[in-house]
């Protein structure tokens, strides 16, 4: 029992950035027809956000204090943030602390602005072209991308801590009446999920019950008709590709302290991503959060200790497993609806 | 000629020169001057050229002519790489048997997974032939290692049998050759400033091009080929017209898997050591890139594509700022630094930036590729010089 809650915990964070991804993805294919394989690359680019703020907050300047010295005797030099200065020493400290849960604020203008800048630069021009070609421009784009943060920051992983209130692990067995240090886990995995799962339900609860998301939702149905409604539907669906980009680059954003942000990570999780979303079932909003969650927690099944004896290194290929059995035996996957990508 | 048309014989014979004069070609600047370093006139690279021509060739009989796009072909060049190693372990250090065998196991691999696959199309295909290449990867990694040898990968070892080969002599390394010819043996040519290598490994590849070349063009003029075409412009309405277009595509995909082994098992004939990274899903899309960059669905694209990129990564990544300051040295110095700052983030290990640009750049403007490029080119002159080819514009 407890290894097996322990499991599906471990699923949840790497199953929320799977879910947050693919859902972008899906809002992306479902509203412009396309298929955005640079979706990797703002997810990269969202927990780069991350990086940049936290720098720029640490931006500092030296002073020499006299009252201290360093083991040679000379006055010692010490680096003054200038959030210091701004806000006094505490509150600076807790600015620099909490840099990554901050970054949120600072992501979500610069990754809809790239969203848009990229639907209306690029993709604008691909949708009467065929899906390889869409699938093959945004492949460039992500290659692009992907090397110029690798120009700006290095190839090396940048730890990005997160703040100390969030550090520990949380003892769930002790908490629920199991026995203690059984099921542990850390406090920032919880935040994630819990963080991926009000992003989620924002996402839906937009397209639900606001007059935007009704409209969106229409396009999404018929594109036409809604078109000859005299609603410029264009612009919408520009503004749900900035949407898109937001979710995948706040899913960056809050990822970085479990994984230390390099440039290649978009691709790590794109891949994965688009198996999530075809097991989903292309186009379906529901259908790629579920398939998300449910092959984080797969993933995480497959790598117990009592499963790899029977079936070693099924943990490297469980994804995929499932992905080839659902394509083959579900072939909309999921929750697909009908007539979406069957040609 | 061989039974080809005049003009694909014409090709055909163009590209074998080509080829055969490769090291002059590729050389064309002196030893020790400044522009040395643009030379790709040394085996490796020329290597590399013939055998991603082999896998972009390949790539191109099923992506050019039936419109799947398999981002998992990597997979196939893997299998082969490794079935031609072990033969190297096991018979013979002689190449042949292990080109053969890598190009029957990357054959029957492709087999199992085109079988598959190909229930399906579109990106649905996209991610099934890359899920399988992921597995394979991450197989071959882990759970495979006897077979694979895991992160060290296979090299041929001393105490290997080799039962055709008998006994190495006291302290010789095993290396590959081709009836006793050795593939790192090259004869230097030196002329004057001018220093050509002729390597062994690299006709020994640049014949075998040249036959898959060959069977590339027969594949594209057959009633086959002309199926395959059919596939990529209307499949639903060969099905109705009561065709099953499964064996065709299935042959496609097989025929572009053994392509794809049989580059695998001429690397391991170059070089003889093989790891899972070759398998990764960016060689898979590497080998995309070289035939979109060269032009899809054309003869000789792939090839000009997998050389393009090639030479990119070879040549573009070994410029570094030093480089740059001797050529821009006659520039006032403000001007030079700045000028050198804008092309910095292009070269050296910036060359992928470049790359991608570049591929974008072919996708949106000419989906053609280098060929659509080089006949609009041709098209230009055509009206003052007439009886050029659009062909001709390759190099």
């Amino acid at each position: 029992m407890e290894a097996i809650i322990l499991q599906v915990l471990n699923g949840l964070d790497k199953g929320s950035a799977y879910a947050l991804i693919a859902l972008g993805l899906t809002l992306i294919f479902g509203t412009l027809g396309v298929v955005n394989f640079a979706h990797g690359a703002l997810f990269m680019i969202g927990a780069f956000c991350a990086v940049t703020l936290s720098r720029i907050i640490s931006i500092s300047r030296t002073i020499i204090d006299d009252s201290q010295t360093d083991f040679l005797g000379n006055p010692l030099k010490v680096d003054v943030p200038y959030v210091y200065d701004w806000f006094g020493q505490a509150t600076g400290d807790v600015i620099i602390d909490w840099a990554v849960p901050l970054s949120i604020l600072f992501a979500i203008p610069i990754m809809v602005a790239i969203g848009v800048a990229m639907e209306r630069g690029l993709i604008k021009h691909f949708y009467k072209r065929p899906h390889a070609d869409q699938i093959l421009v945004t492949f460039g784009l992500a290659i692009v991308l992907q090397e110029i943060i690798k120009y700006f920051y290095g190839a090396n992983p940048i730890p990005t801590p997160a703040p100390d209130a969030f550090r520990g692990s949380f003892d769930f067995g002790a908490a629920f009446g199991f026995d203690p240090n059984v099921i542990i886990y850390p406090y920032w995995r919880l935040v994630y999920f819990s963080f991926a799962a009000v992003i989620i339900a924002s996402v839906f609860a937009f397209l639900q019950f606001t007059t935007f998301g009704m409209v969106v939702r229409a396009g999404m149905a018929d594109r036409e008709t809604v078109q000859l409604l005299g609603i410029n539907i264009d612009r919408r669906f520009t503004l749900m590709f900035g949407m898109a980009a937001a979710v995948a680059g706040l899913a960056g954003v809050m990822y970085t302290p479990i994984n230390s942000p390099n440039y290649h990570m978009g691709m790590d999780f794109l891949v994965l991503s688009f198996v999530v979303v075809v097991v989903g079932g292309m186009g379906s909003l529901p259908g790629a959060v579920l398939a998300g969650f449910l092959l984080g927690i797969l993933e995480s099944f497959a790598s117990m200790r009592e499963v790899l004896t029977i079936l070693p290194g099924l943990n490297q290929i469980i994804i995929y497993l499932v992905a080839i059995i659902i394509l083959l035996t579900r072939p909309r996957g999921l929750m697909g609806r009908k007539g979406v990508m069957e040609d | 000629m061989f039974g080809l048309e005049y003009k694909d014989s014409r090709m055909l014979i163009l590209v074998a020169i080509l080829v055969a004069l490769a090291p002059f070609m590729l050389n064309p600047f002196p030893e020790g001057s400044g522009m040395a370093q643009f030379n790709a006139g040394y085996p490796d690279l020329m290597q590399r050229f013939v055998i991603f021509g082999i896998f972009a060739i390949g790539f191109n009989i099923l992506f050019g002519l039936t419109g799947y796009l398999s981002f998992g072909h990597a997979a196939f060049l893997g299998v082969g790489s490794y079935a031609a190693m072990w033969m190297m372990k096991l018979l013979t250090m002689n190449v042949v048997p292990g080109i053969i065998f890598s190009v029957l196991v990357a054959g029957v691999f492709s087999l199992a997974v085109g079988w598959i696959s190909l229930r399906r199309s579109g990106i649905y295909f996209s991610i099934l032939t890359l899920a399988f290449a992921q597995m394979s990867y991450s197989l071959a990694y882990s759970v495979l290692t006897p077979i694979t040898g895991g992160e060290t990968g296979l090299q041929p070892k001393v105490t290997d049998p080799r039962i055709l080969d008998g006994s190495l002599a006291e302290g010789t390394i095993a290396k590959a050759n081709f009836f006793g010819l050795e593939m790192g043996s090259s004869f230097e040519l030196q002329l004057g400033s001018w220093l050509f290598t002729f390597n062994a490994g690299y006709y020994l590849a640049a014949v075998v091009m040249l036959i898959a070349f060959y069977i590339s063009i027969r594949i594209f003029r057959s009633p086959f080929g002309l199926m395959l075409r059919a596939v990529k412009s209307n499949q639903q309405r060969l099905n109705y017209t009561g065709l099953n277009t499964k064996p065709y595509t299935l042959a496609a995909f097989v025929i572009s898997g053994m392509y794809a082994g049989l580059a695998g098992g001429l690397m391991v004939a170059m070089d003889t050591q093989v790891g899972a990274e070759r398998m990764f899903w960016t060689a898979s899309g590497e080998v995309v890139l070289m035939t979109i960059l060269g032009g899809v669905g054309t003869l000789i694209g792939p090839v000009l594509g997998a050389s393009a990129i090639k030479y990119m990564e070879n040549i573009l990544s070994k410029i570094n700022s030093d480089i740059l300051h001797q050529w821009f040295a006659f520039l006032p110095d403000g001007l030079e630094e700045f000028v050198i700052t804008l092309i910095y983030p292009f070269i050296g290990k910036g060359w992928h930036l470049t790359l991608g640009l570049i591929f974008m750049a072919v996708v949106i403007f000419l989906p053609g590729g280098l060929v659509e490029g080089g006949q609009r080119i041709a098209n230009l002159f055509k009206r003052k010089m007439p009886g050029k080819d659009a062909r001709d514009n390759k190099s």
